[in-house]
């Protein structure tokens, strides 16, 4: 018979307290298809108004819902409640990262090291790149080398899941190195030097030990680990000079011939324009 | 730049030990099918068969070799696990210098330790 009341054990603090982190039971009635993140809704409607999670979009696609349920870090907005086959489910904030608040975790230090990995295309063209007049030439190949990277969506859950993450204040950690390999990677990017630079050293990824939990828990399924080991080879290959050089992909003309197959309708107007 | 160094190092002895450390088993445990390097007979440890193999240029520049890649893949690695500990800077310095000094100090004892069997092998 299918459990039809589970218990959420959270994880409560409240930093002007003074007091330590504890734990809450809840009760909770499943329904059909609900997720930790309408059980929480629906705990902070009900017996708990003060309880304080981060999320938005609640379909997977933000990364902000990113929390420790039932000792494996998720992500709470498609991680369904009769799929943890548990009647407690405990939810605590991602590990590793300070707490602000009950199930909100600090991530700053996160998107510092991702910023300074240079997470973005590095070109000397900054005016087509700010106001493109044609396009980068990329092909359908060039563009498999980075493209599960780019699914990321930074919810920390990688991260938390990392021993070397937990114990080493200075390794960068897998997402901004999935990141920094995913740019490095891309055709259209020249910032692969720029990048090497800060790679080299401590932020870098010589202090993993492929333990492999980054892939195992990510829930867009990206493999940090991969991106990492790619990361290793093509940067100790430039080191040695064996790195094959490139520029970034030139811009070119968009293609005019192109006609819309019959069987794809035809985009709506936009209703934002260009200023 | 030290990390990636270092981590370049770490593999490419990690790559020198297994070639080695292949080279050692095969000499100590498949004795039936190389024999050559067991000239006396009898097993691969015998005193007889260990000074024949020491006195060779060869087996020296084996051994030196081999500790050398041994020495620099593990002190790396140990170094690798204690800075993971998290050592305030001072003593995270204090610790790459006694771990190259100590691997220098192996590594000269070891191969005075080899030269020493050669020179013995060659006089005996």
């Amino acid at each position: 018979m299918a459990t039809t009341e589970v218990v959420l054990r959270i994880r409560r603090f409240d930093p002007s307290s003074g007091g330590p982190p504890r734990w809450e039971d809840v009760p909770v009635s499943l329904a059909p298809g609900m997720t930790v993140l309408d059980a929480l809704r629906w705990i902070k409607e009900g017996p708990s108004p003060t309880l304080t999670w981060r999320s938005s979009c609640r379909m997977g696609v933000c990364g902000s819902c990113g929390m420790f349920i039932n000792g494996r870090p998720r992500l709470a907005c498609n991680t369904q409640m009769a799929d943890l086959h548990s009647t407690i489910v405990s939810v605590a904030p991602l590990p590793d990262f300070p707490i602000i608040r009950d199930l909100v975790p600090d991530l700053a230090r996160m998107f510092d090291s991702h910023a300074a990995l240079a997470p973005y295309l590095i070109r000397g063209d900054r005016e087509e790149q700010e106001r493109p007049t044609r396009e980068y030439r990329q092909t359908p190949e060039e563009m498999e080398r980075y493209l599960q990277f780019s699914y990321c969506i930074k919810c920390g859950c990688c991260l938390s899941a990392c021993p070397t993450y937990a114990t080493d204040p200075a390794y960068s950690g897998p997402m901004p190195l999935a990141q920094a390999q995913r740019y490095n990677a891309d055709g259209r990017d020249g910032g692969f030097a720029a990048r090497a630079a800060v790679l080299a050293g401590s932020r870098g990824p010589w202090r993993c030990h492929y333990a492999g939990e980054c892939s195992r828990v990510c829930p867009k399924g990206v493999d940090p680990a991969r991106a990492i080991q790619l990361l290793r080879r093509d940067l100790v290959l430039g080191a040695l000079g064996l790195r094959r050089l490139r520029r970034p992909a030139p811009v070119v003309e968009a293609p005019r011939e192109t006609r819309r197959r019959p069987d794809i309708p035809e985009a709506p107007t936009p209703s934002v324009t260009r200023v | 730049m030290r990390d990636q160094r270092l981590w370049t190092w770490q593999i490419a002895a990690g790559g020198l030990v297994l070639l080695l450390l292949g080279a050692h088993m095969t000499v100590m445990h498949l004795d039936a099918l190389v024999g050559a390097f067991n000239p006396a007979g009898g097993r691969p440890i015998d005193w007889a068969n260990v000074v024949a193999r020491g006195r060779t240029v060869t087996f020296f520049v084996g051994y030196v070799l081999l500790l050398g890649a041994a020495l620099v893949h593990g002190l790396i690695g140990l170094r690798g696990i204690l800075l993971e500990l998290g050592p305030p800077a001072d003593l995270g310095r204090a610790l790459n210098g006694l771990l190259l000094v100590a691997g220098a100090g192996l590594f000269v004892l070891g191969t005075w330790a080899a030269w020493a069997s050669f020179l013995l092998s060659r006089g005996s």
